[in-house]
């Protein structure tokens, strides 16, 4: 656990020395407080105290700058050699993933405390239920891991950054839109239950309705351990 | 901590890196490791260093083995890579805070150690800088200085003095034969002056095989190059000279430089050759004014054992 609280805080160290997080950080400010106070259908508008389509505009907003996020952590040590240094050192690959998984996943996590006065100005303007926000905003950093774990992936299956944004966008939109397009196609039956079980969007949508299943749960901690796994065996395979 | 390497053999896809590459290298020892380019040099230093997994073969620190117990011996291993990766974004004295704490120094010993590393790596004067803003040479200070930090058993250096200037190569040695007496250093390079210099057993490497392994001396007596003399001989005609002396028996090669009063000659070594040129000396009635055995260097044992 030392060791990856020592690769958490270079991570956080490296993503805050640079300009392109704040940068990141203000656009999601941004444009989350446009289309929640300022767009065409925002919150007075709809006439309803609800978090939800805020909350629909963060799951696109994360989905895009995750892949942006994740997208340098192994390419670029693979392209520099530092993955050679970090491996000569007494670390463990698992603890490398983790140390870039966890480093990511509290960057999403401030993005997305960024974004609770929104929260707190709309419980002062309306009868806000409690429960089904907070368990929206858990939903959202769910999403943000799973999401973070298959750019992990991404990262370690390529060998510059720019093809692992393209990789987690393909492998990403998949799990956001088109799994549970297909199965829409699949009126009912195995298909479309297989389908619905994959789609994101599916276990967001539970969690943000105010219901807490362990099945969701299960489904975002299988999604993490599944890709950070895959991404183990890719920095493994380049060894032998 | 002795290193014991059995029979490391690495292929990558078909083509085979190194093989059958078996080895010792004991503690208080400079290990020089020498080869032509791609004859797998910086591959064995890879797998002793815990990045790359060998196909088969071991390599034991102590009693460790790198297959059952890489994190102790990692622990306990400084590694310079030949490339020299580093964090470009990170100033020199994070950086090696960061590979400090990654060694489990304890905390309140981590800043003198800093300060002690920098000043022996001669870094003080950048150590706030950033590593990309570095030049080569200091790049390389810092690389070797994240090798020594936590004080290990065992130095693995690839070409460790690429782009240091001539009075840092000469530290670096000087530092390098240093903790060579107590740890165990194994070190590659191209420059086969700096091995002879630094290393106490020299290992040649050609084609993954290893070629040739024993100290400068040893490697030399083995050659089967001949023993070479230089002759100056007095009171007498060129001509004459020349006749006389490739008249011997035993005799390989005679060489002699337009200009120069000297002669080179290369005999067997069982050829009592000094005696001869004495006695042919004698019966002219010449004198001696030098005779020198010149010794086979390094290079041209490498090209021997290398061409072949």
């Amino acid at each position: 656990m030392g060791t990856i609280k020592i690769l958490i805080g270079k991570e956080l160290g490296n993503y805050f020395n640079s300009w392109s997080i704040y940068i990141g950080y203000v656009v999601f400010f941004c444009v989350c407080g446009f289309y929640a106070w300022l767009s065409a259908n925002n919150l007075f508008y709809i006439g309803q105290a609800t978090m939800k389509p805020v909350f629909a505009v963060i799951n696109w907003l994360q989905f895009l700058m995750i892949s942006a996020l994740t997208m340098r952590s192994f390419a670029e040590e693979k392209r520099n050699g530092t993955l050679e240094l970090m491996l000569t050192k007494p670390v463990k690959t698992w603890e490398l993933i983790d140390g870039k998984f966890f480093s990511c996943l509290l960057i999403s996590l401030i993005a997305l405390l960024l974004t609770f006065p929104y929260y707190v100005t709309l419980a002062f303007l309306g009868n806000l239920d409690h429960g089904t926000v907070l368990l929206g905003y858990f939903g959202l950093l769910c999403m943000a891991a799973g999401y973070i774990s298959i750019g992990i992936f991404a990262s370690a299956l390529s060998r510059t950054p720019v093809t692992a944004f393209f990789v987690h966008f393909g492998i990403a939109i998949c799990f956001q839109l088109l799994f549970g397009m297909l199965a829409e196609q699949f009126n009912q039956g195995f298909m479309n239950s297989f389908f619905n079980y994959l789609s994101m969007e599916e276990h967001f949508d539970s969690l943000s309705r105010g219901i807490l299943d362990s099945r969701d749960i299960l489904y975002f901690c299988s999604i993490c351990a599944i890709f950070l796994s895959l991404s183990r065996f890719c920095i493994y395979k380049n060894r032998y | 901590m002795d290193v014991i390497v059995e029979n490391l053999t690495k292929s990558f896809g078909m083509q085979k890196a190194i093989s059958a590459v078996s080895f010792k290298a004991r503690q208080g020892e400079v290990l020089g490791f020498l080869g032509p380019n791609g004859a797998g040099k910086t591959t064995t230093m890879k797998i002793i260093a815990g990045f790359l997994f060998p196909d088969c073969g071991e390599v034991y620190f102590g009693k460790d083995s790198i297959r059952k117990n890489p994190a102790r011996i990692k622990q306990s291993t400084g590694y310079l890579s030949e490339h020299n990766p580093l964090y470009e974004e990170m100033n020199v004295v994070d950086f090696l805070t960061f590979i400090a704490k990654l060694h489990r120094i304890p905390r309140y010993k981590i800043d003198s150690r800093v300060v002690d590393i920098l000043q022996l790596c001669g870094l003080e004067h950048e150590k706030h800088k950033n590593i990309k803003e570095l030049s080569k040479g200091y790049r390389q200070r810092t690389g070797l200085a994240q090798a020594l930090i936590h004080d290990p058993e065992v130095l693995i250096l690839d070409e460790p003095t690429t782009g240091l200037d001539p009075n840092q190569i000469a530290e670096i040695r000087e530092l390098i034969k240093r903790i060579g007496r107590e740890k165990t250093v194994i070190l590659s390079s191209h420059i086969l002056a700096e091995i002879e210099a630094t290393c106490d057993r020299v290992l040649i490497i050609n084609k993954g095989k290893i070629v040739a392994n024993g100290t400068s001396a040893e490697l030399r007596s083995k050659s089967n190059a001949g023993k070479t003399l230089r002759v100056r001989i007095g009171s007498a005609g060129e001509e004459d000279i020349r006749q006389a002396l490739g008249a011997l028996p035993g005799i390989q090669k005679l060489n002699h430089p337009a200009g120069s009063p000297f002669f080179e000659l290369q005999s067997d070594r069982e050829t009592a050759i000094e005696q001869l040129i004495f006695d042919t000396c004698a019966r002219n009635g010449w004198y001696i004014q030098e005779l020198t055995p010149v010794e086979t260097r390094l290079e041209d044992i490498f090209r021997q054992v290398t061409q072949n």
